[in-house]
């Protein structure tokens, strides 16, 4: 019993960690399907987290954290929309640039604000999101098995968690089922045809990110607003890049997204808790070893051992029609 | 296709524009300091005056541009290549573990004469190859140098955390870092340089590094513009097309640029290890492999600009530094925002105040830009 608990937490904190991942992940889709690299998404969570944890310590509301984060965030998105798609810069430029700008402003602001060394004040019950009990998961809590599933692994999780999860499918049906999402594909595929259709190429490319900012404004605010109760400085530490090697790893498809940011939770969560105890067979694996792993398996990915990723064939590619 | 921007004359493409961008982004870093409640030309002089005012500040200027050149160097060779590395950082800290190797086995023996030009090989190969496995996967199976340079970042730190913390660290220490290296790998000042023309300098870390960075300098210029390797590289990155027509192989010249621009890398580590610190500490980089972007972008890929960039964000550094002693609201991030907002404005948005010179030119002298040649081509 004490293993599937162990399996259960573990299981469980793969959960809350896969989910800025995988908001992320999703940003990162919308943006890539549409032909624009943002290697900003690191950035961008990191004034969403900012954001969000700023105005609800300031404003006493959740939501108006959330609602600030997602706007700060698609700002962002907008300044990457207006070097990359309107003045058609380099993406990857631009996309450090942003990382760069989030990364500074958040401590100065921070600092010059609530003068707690870059933090934002802790936030109180009220001003972050609560866990949600699920109907009848206390009922089953003792119920072998299933109910610590239920209990544990399903349930008492923040709003922004289920969201998450919901994203997928909506990303899919969006993308795959919707005009709107025909037309971002062909746009990150072939922006000429789109074009010759009568499309603005530019407005297409703004809206998706547009739909990047959102996403990436509820992942900083998942950071700051629920798995931490404030923001710390640099709080995202990576888990933008994460999220691309996510992205890679699952070819551009929301599905694969959200098992390719599971994975990567999943060893995040296994490297927190082995913490130097070692595995049956392989024995000790260093804790770096564990950090890495998301890294190198991308590598490997990209290196074509396992399948072949192929990214959408007009990515970083900036539109210019022919004069 | 008509190219997109009709031709500036040089001074105006070379000198004006990016000065223009560089204003902008800073007059939006001052916008940020009245956010913050400072007053921004207070700032500003400040930051001058902790930079150049006395001896000491001047030497540490140069003492982090030395840095700079390197990052920025290396960036630039892979720019000229149509590559774009960001795995700078990466490729210099890991450069750490071969200075390590080098020091911690002959700075007992050896001279640092010849420590140093052995620490320059092993931090230059340690680099190089550590951009060989992107730059292989980017030749032979098309996986894209940015994301594979960008894990490559990650997996540098994974290593060196763990080296660091275990088999490098001495067993009776707690600091994450290796011993103190002796006399033989500890590089000569250079202040009494700065000395000669009767400034007054306490310590500074200023070191003969920096000669070799204006040597690397130099040899890059010759590489890129003097050489027929440097002419292929130039071809590739303006058209990889035109350079496969022209029987350039792709495979050579991506890798031979990846490696040379992970040796310059590397050799950035030799500045802060073996002239300042003494030791390989974690995160010993802090940055500066990203700086070298903007460094590189700034100094329009060419190394007269990336040297006179680099020193400006020296400049940056060592005031900044004094300005977070001056105004406690002013941290050393404020260079970072810097930083963003040059690589925004003097990279990704080059181009937005592009027609508006163009357009004031063409209304003062038409001949100037070229306008009837154009117009004779129907563009």
């Amino acid at each position: 019993m004490d293993v599937f608990n162990a399996i259960v937490q573990t299981l469980d904190s793969t959960i809350r960690l896969s989910v800025p991942l995988l908001l992320a992940c999703l940003a990162g889709l919308y943006s890539e399907r549409a032909g624009i690299f943002d290697i900003g998404l690191e950035g961008k969570m990191l004034v969403g987290a900012f954001a969000g944890a700023a105005a609800a310590s300031v404003f006493h509301s959740a939501f108006l954290g959330l609602g600030m984060a997602i706007l700060i965030s698609v700002a962002f998105a907008m300044i990457h929309g207006f070097a990359s798609i309107t003045h058609r810069g380099n993406q990857i430029v631009s996309g450090v640039a942003i990382n760069f700008i989030a990364a500074g402003s958040t401590i100065i602001l921070g600092q010059a604000w609530f003068q707690q060394g870059g933090r934002t004040p802790a936030l109180q019950p009220g001003e972050r999101f609560e866990a949600i009990t699920l109907p009848g998961a206390d009922a089953i809590r003792e119920v072998p098995i299933l109910g610590p599933i239920y209990a544990e692994l399903l349930s008492g999780h923040s709003i922004l968690v289920y969201l998450a999860f919901l994203m997928v499918p909506f990303t899919w049906w969006v993308l795959f089922r919707t005009r709107f999402g025909l037309r971002l594909r062909a746009v990150g595929e072939n922006p000429a045809a789109v074009d010759t259709a009568g499309i603005s190429v530019a407005w297409l490319r703004y809206r998706a990110l547009i739909c990047t900012g959102m996403l990436t404004g509820i992942a900083g605010a998942y950071l700051s607003m629920v798995q931490n109760g404030g923001f710390v400085k640099d709080m995202t530490a990576g888990k933008g890049y994460i999220a691309l090697a996510a992205l890679i790893f699952a070819k551009w498809k929301p599905v694969n997204a959200m098992f390719a940011c599971l994975l990567f939770g999943f060893l995040d969560a296994l490297s927190i808790r082995l913490q130097g105890s070692p595995l049956p067979i392989i024995g000790k694996v260093p804790v770096q070893f564990m950090q890495a792993l998301p890294y190198i398996l991308t590598v490997i990915l990209l290196a074509g051992f396992i399948g072949k990723a192929i990214p959408p064939r007009a990515g970083g590619v900036p539109y210019v029609k022919e004069r | 296709m008509s190219t997109p921007y009709a031709k500036l004359p040089a001074w105006a493409d070379y000198g004006l524009i990016p000065l223009i961008n560089l204003f902008v982004a800073f007059v939006v870093a001052g916008f940020v300091v009245v956010l913050v409640g400072e007053n921004p030309f207070r700032a500003a002089i400040i930051l001058v005056e902790g930079a150049f005012g006395k001896g000491t500040g001047i030497a540490f200027t140069l003492f982090y541009a030395t840095t700079f050149i390197f990052t920025g160097l290396s960036v630039a060779v892979a720019a000229h290549c149509g590559l774009f590395n960001i795995g700078t950082e990466g490729q210099a800290y890991i450069a750490g573990l071969g200075i390590a190797v080098v020091c911690l086995s002959f700075d007992s023996t050896l001279p640092w004469w010849l420590t140093f030009p052995l620490a320059i090989v092993a931090a230059a190969v340690v680099g190089a190859l550590w951009a060989l496995i992107p730059a292989y996967l980017q030749a032979k199976r098309g996986s894209h140098i940015v994301i594979t340079t960008i894990m490559f970042n990650f997996i540098a730190a994974s290593i060196m955390v763990y080296l660091l913390v275990g088999p490098l660290k001495p067993a009776a220490s707690q600091a994450p870092q290796t011993r103190n290296f002796l006399a033989g790998a500890e590089l000569p000042k250079l202040n009494w340089i700065i000395e000669l023309f009767g400034a007054k300098i306490r310590s500074a870390p200023l070191n003969v590094t920096f000669l070799l960075a204006l040597a690397m300098a130099f040899l890059v210029w010759l590489l890129i513009w003097r050489t027929k390797l440097g002419y292929e590289m130039r071809t590739y990155g303006h058209s990889p097309k035109a350079a496969r027509y022209a029987g350039i192989s792709e495979t050579r010249i991506i890798i031979t640029a990846m490696m040379i621009s992970g040796a310059l890398a590397g050799m950035m580590a030799l500045n802060p290890v073996m002239g300042d610190q003494h030791n390989v500490a974690i995160d010993f980089v802090s940055g500066a492999g990203f700086v070298g972007i903007a460094v590189a972008l700034m100094g329009r890929l060419h190394p007269v600009g990336i040297v006179l960039a680099a020193i400006l964000f020296g400049m940056l550094y060592q005031g900044g530094a004094e300005l977070a002693f001056e105004m406690p609201a002013i941290s050393r991030d404020m260079i970072v925002i810097i930083q963003g907002l040059v690589i925004l404005f003097a990279g990704a948005l080059e181009h937005m105040f592009r027609p508006y010179i163009q357009a004031l030119f063409a209304s003062l002298s038409p001949r100037s830009v070229g306008m009837e040649a154009v117009k004779g081509k129907g563009a």
